[in-house]
């Protein structure tokens, strides 16, 4: 193939310089993943042996031009010291800071907020990456679409199936160039499967004057949704408050909240060189605690194409991908997998088995026991032949509630901290708060 | 002495055992329950016995003809062409029961207790009168017919009452009785019932006595009773410290109550009892949980498995990490899934579960 010179878009005629932001949201915001949430900030959360975050920091290394790395969030500055000085630790070539939100300013509103930080050095480009997605993120690919089009935004898009699109930010594309025609956040009627997978590269000199001009826009009069309906004009600046009623993005009513997707990416799609790559691999977000568990399997699945020696080697009781922490011990007789992550010192006692499961740092499953499509947490108990299960759902399926009875519970059974389940107790598709003691059978319930 | 058997028709409650074997071939605490009756009957002197039935399976004949060479007993079949009740198979059957004048025992065929055949007799030929029936005492007799006394003695009956709003007394007819044969005069060649025709007109002349039932009673004709009558009937042999019962010595018995034919095979492990019986040939692998539960003949439990109040049929499979619970009924050679969860679950014969029943459910 002709190669074609790429065009350079670097101010000194050098390489252009590229950088990243983790967006990782506040205490206030992961609700949803409560009751992890209540006791680790969710992007510190580990599935297949890793913190959510570190999935998308990982990615961000493999790719050797990026040097620096921000956080941005609003988080305690004390949550995620560890976390970068391990990453620090690792990758010394990268600088890696967390710029704090004092107040939630939005997706936007944080980005314009450090734009200080974000330009020194004058970018060319920078990456956004959402800490709440699970996916391969394919940078480089991004990266390529971005250069080979010239473009000054690059969102990544992912088809899901037509009845669950409207839960997510839907794009329009015309197929042969990729270019970005229409942009939609949830809207009320179909427009396109192929949906924003939060995952962004933005050419500085683009994104800055689109956040500033959307600023100035809510200054001059306030946010107006656009309804297709005329009957809803008249409800300005209701912000939402029809959508889904467990979204917890509610911060919306705050003039100074800019958010990429509801003030952002549809502008970019009129005036801006705006692409889509589509990505044919995983992808789902981590919203619900029971979303960690296809985020896990997911993870682990890549892991284990990858042949990556962090997993477990596959044997008559091992059926891969499972990760074991080196500190974790388990008993012989247990049989794992698929899809397990087991924590740091969790014993797993005799002729346990466990399956589309992450069980947490210092629990333990005492002997035949059975945890399938489940969470065990941190310190928790589970007695000898206690079977902890959820319920399977399709891979395809974006969401982790089922329908028992007439009633939507939980398809992914979670005890949190510190919970017991006594020895023959059966938990079926429930959410068990920390400290809790369950001695009896129960399904479908949220256990206070 | 004589006897008869209700054994009546195609025992549907107790399916999905029934759709493999007549009722009373069905093994409760490892022998056919028949055998029990029969045992007990051959046991009190009773030399002929009539089985009621308004369908003939071979598979009977064959059975009962083992039997009668075992006891020494003369065993018939009395075969309904329509169903005659309760009463009109004793008419049917009137050639071998009224073919001397002594009397003849009748009981239903779902019917398990220590079966007081002897002392019955006795008691019976004391009074003189034409029947006895036997009573047991029960806790709610709200849901029963209630047995009354005279008041001035002990044991002849006044009436019956039927589900008794008030409390009258808790004594209820336990579906053992012994009758002279002239009670058969009293009957007719027609679908007729003993309990709500032939008693009340003996009962007018004063004639039907009731005899204490001393320990336990059941009814076993659904799975539900199937399971609480084997437990009671468990208890009641360790009350006797009988041999059939597995040593609660053994490391995997837990609770007692535990029987295991011989030739079952127990992995390590394993947490075994209260209230559980093991067939001929099953196998049982490591780690496995049993209680309250029968276990049939060449049934296979996997490793891990967590088995409650469930009945396993004949050469099932209960995969690993399963667990059955809340009156699960196995058919024939059924196969449950590893993992897999049933939660009153009743199985057709030759079905494979693959998913969880979560609620109970009829398996087709």
């Amino acid at each position: 193939m002709a190669s074609l010179q790429v065009p350079v878009r670097g101010k000194s005629g050098g390489s252009p310089t590229t950088k990243a932001v983790i967006l990782v949201g506040g205490p206030s915001r992961g609700t949803r993943f409560r009751p992890l949430s209540l006791d680790l900030p969710k992007p510190l959360f580990e599935v297949a042996g890793h913190p959510i975050i570190e999935h998308c920091f990982a990615a961000i290394t493999r790719l050797p031009e990026i040097r620096e790395v921000f956080i941005v969030g609003y988080y305690d500055e004390g949550v995620f010291r560890d976390f970068i000085k391990d990453c620090a630790r690792n990758h010394p070539a990268i600088s890696i800071r967390y710029l704090r939100e004092y107040q939630a300013l939005g997706t936007a509103g944080g980005l314009y907020h450090f734009r200080d930080a974000i330009l020194k050095g004058r970018p060319d480009r920078f990456f956004v990456l959402n800490a709440d997605v699970c996916c391969s993120f394919p940078l480089e690919q991004m990266l390529r679409l971005f250069e080979e089009k010239d473009a000054e935004a690059v969102i990544l898009g992912t088809r899901v199936p037509n009845d669950s699109a409207t839960n997510f930010g839907c794009i329009v594309s015309d197929a042969h160039s990729k270019r970005v025609l229409h942009y939609v956040e949830k809207p009320e009627s179909h427009i396109s499967n192929l949906i924003n997978c939060g995952v962004y590269l933005f050419a500085t000199e683009a994104i800055f004057p689109s956040i500033k001009s959307a600023m100035k826009r809510r200054a001059d009069r306030p946010r107006l949704v656009s309804y297709p309906s005329s009957d809803a004009l008249d409800r300005t600046y209701l912000p939402r408050q029809d959508r889904a009623a467990d979204d917890d993005d509610d911060d919306g009513e705050k003039t100074e909240v800019i958010r990429l997707e509801q003030d952002i990416l549809s502008d970019l799609a009129d005036s801006r060189q705006f692409y889509v790559l589509e990505t044919k691999d995983f992808w789902r977000q981590i919203k619900t605690a029971g979303s960690a568990v296809p985020a896990n399997a997911l993870y682990l699945m890549k892991a284990f194409q990858q042949q990556s020696d962090e997993l477990a080697k596959p044997s008559a009781t091992i059926l891969p991908p499972v990760f074991i922490h080196p500190t974790a011990h388990v008993d012989p007789t247990a049989k794992l997998g698929p899809n397990v992550s087991i924590g740091p010192r969790a014993i797993i006692g005799a002729g346990v088995r466990i399956k589309e499961a992450i069980v947490l740092e210092d629990a333990e499953i005492r002997h035949d026991a059975c945890v399938l499509y489940a969470i065990v947490g941190w310190s928790s108990r589970v007695g000898a032949w206690a079977r902890v299960e959820g319920t399977p759902t399709p891979v395809r399926e974006h969401s982790t509630s089922v329908v028992k009875n007439g009633v939507k519970v939980q398809s992914i059974t979670i005890l949190g901290k510190e919970c017991v389940v006594g020895d023959e107790v059966r938990v079926q598709n429930c959410v068990c708060l920390p400290y809790k003691e369950l001695k009896r059978d129960v399904a479908n319930e949220v256990i206070m | 002495m004589k006897a008869l058997i209700l054994v009546g028709g195609f025992g549907t409650r107790l399916r999905p055992l029934t759709l493999t074997l007549p009722k009373p071939l069905v093994e409760f605490g490892n022998r056919p329950m028949i055998l029990h009756q029969i045992e007990a009957l051959a046991a009190a002197g009773v030399t002929d016995i009539v089985l009621a039935v308004n369908y003939r399976p071979e598979i009977m004949t064959a059975a009962l003809k083992k039997y009668e060479k075992e006891y020494n007993i003369r065993i018939e079949f009395s075969v309904e062409t329509e169903p005659l009740g309760t009463a009109g198979p004793l008419k049917l059957a009137e050639k071998i029961l009224g073919k001397d004048d002594t009397p003849f025992f009748v009981l239903n065929s779902d019917i398990i207790c220590d079966f007081p055949f002897e002392q019955l007799a006795k008691f019976h030929k004391s009074h003189g009168n034409e029947g006895t029936i036997v009573v047991t005492k029960v806790e709610e007799p709200s849901k029963y017919g209630v047995v009354v006394h005279k008041p001035d003695h002990p044991s002849r009956i006044d009436r019956f009452v039927e589900k008794p709003v008030e409390f009258v007394g808790n004594r209820i007819n336990a579906g053992i009785y012994i009758l002279n044969p002239s009670v058969l005069q009293r009957i007719e060649l027609r679908p007729t019932s003993i309990e709500q025709e032939t008693f009340p007109s003996i009962v007018k002349d004063g004639q039907l006595h009731s005899f204490d039932l001393e320990g336990f009673w059941m009814d076993v004709g659904q799975p539900k009773d199937f399971l609480s009558g084997t437990c009671l009937y468990l208890s009641s042999l360790t009350k006797k410290g009988s041999k059939l019962l597995t040593s609660t010595s053994e490391p995997f018995v837990h609770g007692g109550n535990v029987m295991i034919d011989p030739s079952a095979t127990i992995g390590k492990n394993c947490k075994i009892g209260p209230n559980v019986t093991i067939g001929p040939n099953v196998t049982i692998g490591d780690g496995v949980r049993l209680q309250r539960c029968v276990l049939l003949q060449g049934t296979k439990v996997k490793e891990h498995a967590w088995i409650k109040s469930t009945i396993v049929g004949w050469n099932s499979t209960v995969g690993r990490w399963a667990r059955l619970e809340n009156v699960s009924v196995l058919g024939d050679d059924v196969t449950i899934g590893d993992e897999v969860y049933c939660n009153g679950a009743s199985v057709l014969p030759h079905k494979s579960i693959k998913q969880n029943v979560d609620a109970p459910a009829i398996i087709m």
